[in-house]
């Protein structure tokens, strides 16, 4: 397993540190549900970027990161659902939790096939959302442009639960050696892709 | 030559070499935390943080006193820590510095620290003293190899510092200023006990009374995680007293929920690396926690 080099750390802080900025003072004035989803999403992030590191890349195998891992597109696309498309409120919150209990309960007691199609399924819905509405709602004009740049940070995670999917099933795009080269930065950019996305909505 | 002459001679003859060999004797980085957390105790007062001399004052005082306690310490504990692999290398067991040379040190730079401190402000001067005289006295000295409960004193000395901080902001002793103390009482055992579970056999081989040989590994987890939760409920309520923003709050949350489900973890699932694992992330909070209330009031 590579292990986690200075450069990765520093990657891993400015992470941590952008993230918690983001908790700190990026989305204020926003409505409730919208503060709690994105505090809950990038404050996962920054314990995840502190996780990593102090335990290093080992952290990656345990069975419990792919519920964590889940929790950030799901809270980040209730918090753009609530925030631009509340008429959706109720129902996404409904599929939220129980696409979290569904992930969570098949993981441990369900076949692996299963379990993939349950991750797959309620990651995808998630992914789409933060990738696809920012980028519709700034070409229809109901925000600035900037706005778009959240559907970018959507593409990176999008791109990085993809990689650490194949990898989890043996079926590895990349080595595992290069994915977790490529994790701290596809992390960083993300963040500031989201930040400055929901900066410039 | 008497033992002050002798130690004046030798601090000026090649006195970088001198520095190099005596700075381990304060254990920096322990120190520096205990220091971030005066002076997040005295911003947490909203007074003229900024105010140069009153400022050089606490960081002074504050860092001769806690420098001089740790010294002291290290003094009295020489025996013990020859014993230990982990701390066999340091200075004083290893015979690098002349011990009354370094009791001399320690001596000095406690009365300068707490003498600064009572110039400053009386019942500031008090609350140092206070920290001092509980962990040179009562911790090191009377309890450290009597009971595992001695880390009480320890960590009631070590949240000295924060309330010493808001005192000589408010130039009183307050809810506020307890509840500060107490989450730095209450984060103590997240962090000396994963230490004592990780040097186990050190601490036996010392014959150092530690809550992982009295009450076993197990029951120690559950310490840890019920202060852990103590400890961010307390910081969570003084952070609130301060008047943080709910920004810097919602920061706190996140990083008290993180160190609660790695407390809770290290019990449901206990192993060596979650164990050290925990031990930087409480001491990654405890120094997040101090820089949010030093930005914020900053």
């Amino acid at each position: 397993m590579k292990k986690i080099s200075v450069v990765d750390r520093i990657l891993l802080l400015l992470t941590g540190l952008a993230a918690a900025y983001q908790v700190a003072v990026g989305i204020e004035g926003l409505g409730g549900l919208t503060v709690l989803c994105y505090t809950i999403a990038f404050g996962v992030l920054l314990i995840a970027g502190l996780l990593l590191i102090i335990f290093g890349f080992e952290v990656l195998e345990s069975p419990l990161v792919v519920v964590v891992a889940a929790i950030i597109p799901l809270s980040l696309s209730l918090g753009l659902v609530a925030e631009y498309l509340p008429a959706f409120r109720t129902p996404y919150l409904i599929f939220v939790v129980a696409g979290l209990l569904a992930i969570l309960i098949t993981r441990y007691a369900a076949p692996r096939p299963v379990a993939t199609v349950t991750l797959a399924t309620v990651h995808g819905v998630a992914g789409l959302l933060i990738f696809g509405l920012p980028i519709i709602l700034s070409l229809q004009g109901v925000t600035r442009p900037g706005f778009a740049l959240v559907g970018v940070g959507g593409a990176l995670i999008g791109i990085g639960g993809l990689l650490l999917a194949f990898l989890r099933v043996e079926k590895p795009i990349l080595s595992q050696e290069t994915i977790y080269k490529l994790l701290p930065g596809l992390l960083l950019l993300m963040t500031l892709a989201f930040i400055a996305g929901l900066a410039m909505a | 030559m008497t033992t002050l002459s002798r130690t004046i001679h030798l601090l000026r003859v090649d006195l970088p070499d001198r520095l190099r060999t005596y700075w381990p004797l304060i254990k920096s980085l322990q120190t520096g935390l205990l220091l971030l957390t005066g002076l997040a105790g005295f911003a947490s007062a909203r007074c003229p943080v900024l105010e140069l001399p009153t400022l050089l004052g606490l960081a002074g005082s504050l860092f001769l006193a806690i420098s001089g306690s740790t010294i002291l310490n290290m003094v009295y504990d020489r025996d013990i820590d020859r014993k230990m692999a982990r701390t066999a290398h340091r200075p004083l067991p290893a015979g690098e510095i002349d011990a009354d040379q370094a009791l001399l040190i320690g001596l000095m730079l406690s009365w300068l620290g707490v003498g600064w401190a009572v110039a400053l402000s009386p019942l500031y001067g008090l609350v140092v003293f206070a920290g001092l005289f509980f962990d040179v006295v009562v911790y090191t000295i009377w309890l450290k190899r009597r009971t595992p409960w001695s880390i009480v004193w320890g960590g009631i000395s070590g949240g000295m510092p924060i309330l010493a901080g808001r005192v000589l902001g408010i130039g009183q002793i307050d809810l506020t200023g307890i509840l500060l103390a107490l989450a730095v009482l209450l984060w103590i055992p997240t962090h000396i006990m994963t230490f004592s579970m990780r040097y186990y056999n050190d601490y036996r081989r010392a014959g150092v009374p530690t809550f992982p040989a009295t009450y076993g590994f197990q029951t120690t987890r559950l310490i840890i995680a019920l202060s852990s939760l103590g400890a961010a409920l307390t910081m969570g309520a003084a952070a609130f007293l301060i008047g943080l923003t709910w920004g810097y709050l919602r920061v706190l949350f996140v990083l008290s929920a993180g160190l609660l489900v790695l407390a809770v973890t290290s019990v449901l699932q206990p192993s060596e690396k979650l164990n050290m694992g925990l031990f930087k992330y409480a001491s990654i909070y405890m120094l997040s926690s101090m820089l949010l209330v030093l930005v914020e009031m900053v």
